[in-house]
């Protein structure tokens, strides 16, 4: 970095340059500073339910104390850290870096988008805090609109506001990716990453707004006590759970096809590999994106709904099931023959490959329709959506983080302090998670602080597990704020990667490029020798 | 008047200018979706209780309805001649026809307004004092739920475009439009027409089940 030219971060050094910024860079690195409050406080109310579980008896909460702290856990992790974490942070880092854009398409909306998500998270935590909400995530109904005596309305008014935000930032994200690409950069061309966020993007524009109304007719049943979906004033209950999952299925992939992206990149990167079937990569998203608005009603199974209606469900969710797995192997079929680095980054995404994999594989369990009333509201599912949304999801995150690190903060982190963190994770991951596939197949319910005495070693390994997770997560703050002031200096490509992101200076300037780039070849050129896209 | 130069980030002005109707677009798919979540209430409920929903639809004010369909439809119509005004370079005229669209809609939302307070004095309004005769009761106080919420929403976003058509009016005032730079004024009028759309479903869904036939 020369002095003449300041990159980003030192283009303008007051603290009210922040709060007015409209650089993505920086509104990545304020959407980055939120969730990361937000993944340590639904962390803490996740320790606190591990705690709890290590005793059959109900001895540390009260059984209404727990159920606020699920409800805080759920719905600060599936809100304000699973759906925002990567394409608010590396997807508003990355996409005008690696499209050689200037910004995004609509600067001013990004930053409105953080500024939406800070006041719908002050709102909601502001509700968990004066006395919470004991629905769980779901809100569902009549419970949250007619008995439940926590602070539902403010707790959804806060996740309606932050709706928003999502929305905003898939919005820019679509009209970026097909208006600002540089010259030469036609789509086959794309980086993964940004097909994934692309995929995403349609699903947050798309499933959103149905969240949003639905939330608001759950508030104003509340409020004006009208029937809307409560049957006893000749509303139907069900209905709300088909408004509520045709968002919050297609959520799920909000939150997995980001890091599908991430692991795409982390893979080809750190097998110094051409990604093997890039196009069947690309529409595997697009398909994983469509498939899914259709699977919603695998929730429901044993909610009333038809039969007919279960096996047309459950027979799509074994449909979305094949894009993933067409992922899943091209991934290893990309490692095939690869000359395997073992950096940090690439140990999360092969534990990555792992996880998801029994993520996805205990999914078909959950939506074969004999096996699914067998478990349901269990254990087994508990375990199965975490293997999808923390062994997937979390892990590509902490993978895209170690990865992009170097080029957001133009400091290299300590290699052996972060491969250390990730086998940790994995290990910790597991231990926490795999005892609660057995304590589901055994039959413990979810939601309940209390057990049969007969499943604690099985609940005390888990909670054992936690722990381990918890400060193999906490590792990295220590270690990656340490590298901010005296890590080694980066240089612009220190993976030797051939995206466009890693042919400006870390940390970029202001404006991202000197000269706008021009585009001659597609992303993953790392054969014989890696050859930016630009050259 | 000086050469309109393409804002920041874009290259061209053509690149800024489809960006801008893409963007409108997408929002507008995420309208639809929004509006859409509480038309598919609509149709369960009615299916649920056809009856009732023709019972209560009979107490709508057919004739307010109606005029004010006319008078959104005729506000379109101003809307669209406005941007062909501006697009012209004609900034005057456009003013003045979008100025003449916002008034319109202030008057769609006055009459909406005299709607409301009708259907107050006649103990339609949910939560504040609803009775209906008792076998159609349940389902008429859905449908009057639906009602209230869907046109409440509506009239939120017509006053919303009220407040964006004025803005661009005075901008088409000032000359700031021309045959190269009209991005706001085309997604203004795009998200005008957008509204204007979804009143006729409204209408549609509000005021014609039970008035035809037997």
């Amino acid at each position: 970095m020369s002095a003449a030219e300041p990159n980003y971060l030192t283009a303008d050094f007051r603290l009210r340059s922040w709060f007015i910024t409209t650089d993505h860079k920086r509104v990545a690195l304020l959407f980055f500073a939120t969730i990361t409050l937000f993944f340590f406080l639904g962390g803490a109310a996740a320790t606190l339910i591990r705690l709890e579980l290590l005793t059959p008896r109900g001895d540390l909460v009260t059984s209404d104390v727990y159920n606020r702290l699920f409800t805080m856990h759920g719905v600060i992790m599936v809100w304000f850290f699973l759906i925002p974490s990567i394409p608010t942070t590396f997807g508003n880092f990355m996409v005008p870096l690696m499209i050689g854009a200037r910004d995004l398409a609509f600067p001013r909306l990004n930053l409105t988008s953080w500024y939406l998500f800070l006041i719908g998270g002050a709102v909601t935590l502001y509700a968990l805090f004066i006395g919470g909400v004991d629905t769980g995530w779901t809100f569902y109904t009549p419970f949250s609109t007619m008995y439940s005596n926590g602070h539902v309305v403010l707790a959804v008014i806060g996740v309606f506001i932050t709706g928003f935000s999502s929305i905003l930032t898939g919005l820019n994200f679509i009209v970026t990716i097909h208006r600002l690409r540089a010259p030469g950069l036609t789509w086959y061309r794309l980086p993964i990453f940004l097909w994934s966020l692309y995929a995403t993007s349609v699903i947050l524009v798309l499933a959103t707004p149905v969240l949003a109304i639905t939330l608001l007719l759950v508030a104003i049943e509340r409020l004006a006590g009208v029937g809307i979906f409560d049957p006893k004033l000749g509303g139907d209950p069900l209905l709300f759970q088909h408004l509520f999952w045709f968002y919050s299925h297609p959520a799920v992939y909000i939150m997995i096809l980001p890091g599908m992206g991430v692991v795409t990149e982390l893979v080809t990167c750190f097998s110094r590999k051409t990604l093997f079937g890039y196009k069947f990569v690309a529409w595997a998203s697009m398909a994983i994106a469509a498939v899914g608005f259709f699977v919603w009603g695998h929730h429901m199974f044993v909610s009333g709904q038809s039969v007919f209606a279960g096996l047309v469900f459950s027979f799509m969710s074994f449909v979305v099931a094949v894009p993933s797995a067409i992922k899943v192997f091209n991934w290893t079929a990309t490692l095939h023959k690869g000359w395997v680095h073992f950096d940090a980054p690439m140990l999360y995404a092969l534990g990555f490959i792992g996880l998801f994999t029994i993520g996805g594989l205990t999914g078909l369990f959950l939506a074969s329709l004999a096996f699914d009333v067998w478990v349901t509201d269990t254990y087994f599912v508990i375990a199965h959506f975490h293997y999808i949304m923390v062994g997937g999801m979390v892990t590509a995150y902490f993978g895209g983080l170690h990865y992009w690190w170097p080029k957001i903060t133009g400091r290299l982190y300590p290699e052996y302090w972060a491969r250390a963190a990730a086998i940790l994770i994995f290990f910790g991951f597991n231990m926490t998670f795999f005892p609660q596939f057995i304590l589901g197949i055994l039959g413990m319910p979810r939601r309940y602080h209390a057990y049969d005495p007969a499943l604690q070693v099985w609940n005390v390994l888990s909670s054992a597990g936690a722990s381990v997770l918890a400060i193999a997560y906490a590792l990295p703050l220590f270690y990656l704020g340490w590298s901010l002031f005296w890590g080694r200096k980066a240089g612009p490509n220190p993976w030797r990667a051939t995206g466009l992101e890693w042919q400006t200076s870390s940390p970029p300037p202001k404006h991202n490029f000197i000269e706008t780039p021009v585009v001659r070849r597609g992303p993953y050129e790392y054969t014989p020798d890696p050859v930016p896209q630009n050259a | 008047m000086p050469e309109a130069q393409p804002a920041f980030p874009y290259a061209t002005l053509p690149q800024q200018h489809e960006a801008a109707q893409l963007g409108m677009w997408t929002f507008l798919a995420t309208e639809i979706l929004f509006f859409g979540g509480l038309v598919l209430a609509y149709f369960v409920y009615h299916y649920g209780y056809p009856q009732d929903f023709d019972a209560a639809a009979r107490h709508t004010k057919i004739v307010l309805g109606t005029t004010n369909t006319a008078i959104l439809l005729t506000s379109s119509f101003l809307v669209a001649w406005a941007v062909t005004a501006g697009k012209t370079g004609f900034g005057r005229g456009a003013a003045v026809l979008l100025a003449a669209a916002a008034g319109l809609g202030l008057i769609f939302l006055a009459l909406k307004g005299l709607e409301y307070s009708e259907e107050y004095r006649e103990r339609l309004v949910p939560a504040l004092n609803f009775s209906f005769d008792a076998a159609h009761a349940r389902g008429a106080q859905l449908f009057f739920v639906f009602y209230f919420v869907a046109t409440g929403l509506h009239a939120i976003h017509v006053a919303v475009g009220i407040a964006i058509l004025l803005a661009i009016a005075n901008r088409a005032r000032q000359q700031r439009y021309s045959a190269d730079y009209h991005a706001p004024l085309t997604v203004a009028g795009l998200y005008w027409h957008f509204v204007d759309a979804v009143w006729v479903v409204l209408y549609a869904l509000i005021y014609l089940p039970g008035r035809s036939g037997a």
